[in-house]
């Protein structure tokens, strides 16, 4: 068998990175994921978007391992494991990072302590070393120029006091910093002005790579003029109900929503 | 029960005391009319609305405590230099509530600063004699009257008109006994106008018997002085410290107190600040940290008498195993206190089902023109914090501990000396690794 690095990637983009099937979720005995299918390979950037209460976030939230919500049914396979058995820092340190649509104010937990601790944990699940406090700080340097956060904001504690593009910025930087597979956007672009807008998909952008994918969640097409996506999904009522080129997202924006409900509505008919 | 048993008990308890009371140093009379006090009052029980959630009497019912040979377990010069807060800080030892000048270090301390032993001091010091016995009020409390009659030593800390310590002064108790007793060690502070001083109350305790420390400490606060003071409670699973510190502030002085509570099986600490003079400022601080089935119970009151003063109080709680944490805060704005402000805080985090926390802020306010404020909160780890510090690759158990750390560091980053800030963030690193 030949291995060089050709027919490596040659086999990485023709197996799903991250494999979502049928999956049911739950939130207080409510089901808002209703049988939903996905599957992203490395390198793409699949957008998934549709109205309000369609169960976007749930989904955002049930692959990061938030607790609140109980999956009933379904499999998800991320890179070749049974993701709903790891809990949410295991997934964390398998490669899944969540830029949260209301990052948390943590007040007294150092934003920089915070994410050496994180870069620690995960090289210490992967078998590595901790990591050099000289490049760490370099590290840190580098990625901060990545999404224009200022270098006082990193030795904050962690969100307090940040305006609301700060806080997604810090996403994005967090992100930059833990080098994730896979990336998922919450509605990151959700109380940004277009300035703030542009340096957080720059930000994304300069993340693109052949062995990492994202998942953008949004309600809005505006972020995908930014995030060109690869394929565009629609989810109502807890399920895929339509995906398409980025071009769907340019349909969805001049159209609404409701030809997509009624369509799912005559087809559940 | 009813109140024949009760007095028995007290009675029991000073089984003994009379004959001893005379070979006491001091006022003789002033012992006597404290023990017929402790003996009215007698050992408060939980039908004490003060006392309800710690239950003192409960403790002696179990019959400990009692023994009346006090057979020190020696402790060493060693030993002392383990129990360093503060390097460079003159040191003063009172074991068993007795203080051994052996292993004081007290060299340091410069012109200006006395420290020594109280039995000798209300005997010839002026201010001493001033100033012992009247600032702890003996009716208002048992453990105070007990004290008073009882004690037969303590420090007696004194600092000069406009002099300042640059050294803190650490008086390191230490309960270390052969045999189940109870400690009577007795303090005064007298910061006089203009000085600047720094207190370290810290309490150990050596060996597996158990004690009861009771101690009462006096703080007189002269004008324009400035007194930090601390309280660090480190004690072993066999002891018990009752803890009574009563505090006078005159005028623009400024008296800032830090409680931190990491041990002992039972504590309780008492402290009483009033405000005589106009322009007062104090803050208190406290932290406690419980595990097992240990009891920490912060009762403060600040009384404010007179107009223009300010107090600020930040109390907050980590509880965890079966462990109970009791705070009452009580502050009095009385009718002639206007342009008061007074704010008080407690924080409490819960970190197990079978932990208790029991708050109860108590603000009696009888002017009109004044900004008060209180605000108190129990609960868990912010779930949403956790998840988002996990969902980052941080395990549930450092995201726990980070979390514990924060909540406790707001209280910690008010000290403002940097020695007793790293003892105290070592301290809390061992608590909860």
């Amino acid at each position: 068998m030949k291995s060089d690095a050709s027919d490596v990637s040659m086999w990485l983009k023709k197996t799903a990175m991250i494999s979502i099937k049928n999956l049911h979720a739950s939130v207080e005995g409510k089901e808002i994921l209703r049988g939903l299918n996905l599957e992203v390979k490395p390198g793409e950037v699949h957008a998934v978007m549709g109205p309000n209460g369609s169960g976007k976030s749930t989904l955002a939230s049930v692959l990061a391992g938030r607790e609140d919500y109980e999956v009933t049914d379904g499999e998800v396979t991320f890179n070749g494991k049974n993701l709903i058995e790891l809990s949410a820092e295991d997934r964390a340190r398998e490669g899944l990072f969540l830029a949260f649509q209301y990052p948390i104010e943590i007040p007294g937990v150092s934003n920089i302590n915070f994410l050496k601790t994180a870069i620690n944990e995960i090289r210490e699940y992967k078998g590595l070393d901790p990591i050099d406090p000289k490049q760490f700080l370099a590290l840190v340097k580098e990625k901060q120029k990545l999404v224009e956060l200022d270098g006082k904001l990193a030795n904050r504690s962690v969100n307090e006091g940040f305006s609301g593009g700060e806080k997604k910025r810090n996403e994005i930087f967090q992100m930059a910093m833990l080098e994730p597979t896979l990336g998922i956007l919450d509605e990151t672009d959700s109380g940004l002005d277009i300035d703030a807008l542009r340096i957080v998909a720059n930000g994304v952008n300069k993340l693109r790579s052949p062995e990492r994918s994202f998942i953008v969640v949004t309600h809005y097409q505006r972020l995908l003029d930014y995030i060109v996506p690869d394929y565009v999904h629609v989810l109502y009522n807890g399920r895929i109900v339509k995906t398409g080129p980025k071009e769907l997202a340019l349909e969805l924006e001049e159209k609404g929503y409701d030809w997509i409900k009624s369509d799912a509505q005559n087809a559940a008919v | 029960m009813n109140v024949m048993t009760e007095n028995k008990l007290t009675e029991r308890i000073l089984s003994g005391s009379e004959t001893k009371l005379v070979s006491l140093a001091g006022n003789a009379a002033v012992r006597k009319n404290a023990l017929d006090e402790f003996r009215r009052m007698g050992v408060p029980s939980k039908r004490h609305e003060d006392y309800k959630y710690i239950n003192p009497e409960g403790l002696f019912r179990l019959g400990e405590f009692m023994a009346k040979a006090n057979v020190v377990r020696p402790v060493t010069s060693h030993d002392v230099e383990e129990m360093t807060i503060a390097p460079g800080a003159a040191k003063v030892v009172i074991v068993n509530g007795i203080l051994i000048p052996e292993l004081s270090k007290l060299d340091r301390l410069p012109a200006g600063v006395t420290v020594k032993s109280i039995a000798d001091a209300v005997v010839s010091d002026a201010v001493a004699k001033k100033y012992h016995s009247t600032i702890a009020n003996d009716s208002t409390d048992a453990f105070i009257a007990w004290n008073t009659a009882m004690n037969e030593s303590g420090v007696f800390i004194h600092i000069a008109k406009g002099a300042t310590c640059e050294i803190p002064v650490h008086v390191v108790h230490i309960a270390s006994n052969e045999a189940a007793s109870t400690f009577h060690p007795r303090n005064l502070i007298v910061a006089e106008v203009d000085s600047s001083l720094n207190v370290i109350e810290s309490f150990e305790s050596i060996g597996p018997v158990k004690t009861l420390t009771n101690v009462v400490t006096e703080v007189m606060v002269h004008k324009g002085a400035k007194l930090n003071h601390y309280r660090i409670q480190t004690e072993g699973e066999a002891a018990h410290q009752m803890n009574t510190t009563c505090v006078v502030a005159e005028s623009a002085s400024n008296y800032c107190t830090y409680t931190f509570s990491f041990g002992g099986a039972w504590v309780r600490n008492n402290l009483n600040i009033s405000f005589t003079q106009q322009h007062t400022e104090s803050h208190l601080y406290g932290l406690y940290v419980t595990i097992g089935n240990r009891v920490v119970d912060n009762h403060t009151i600040v009384d404010h008498a007179i107009p223009n003063c300010m107090s600020n109080e930040l109390y907050k709680g980590v509880v965890d195993g079966k462990s109970t944490a009791v705070f009452n805060g009580k502050i009095f704005v009385r009718r002639d206190a206007q342009k008061t402000n007074a704010y008080q805080t407690n924080r409490n985090i819960l970190l197990s089902d079978d932990a208790t926390v029991n708050t109860k802020p108590q603000l009696e306010i009888y002017a009109d023109d004044v900004k008060c404020s209180h605000g108190t909160s129990t609960g868990r780890l912010d779930e949403d914090a956790m998840f988002y510090l996990r969902a980052r690759g941080v395990g549930e158990a450092s995201a726990r501990k980070m979390l514990v750390r924060a909540f406790a560091e707001e209280v910690v980053n008010n000290v403002p000396d940097e020695a007793i800030k790293a003892y105290l963030d070592n301290r809390l690193n061992h608590l909860m690794s």
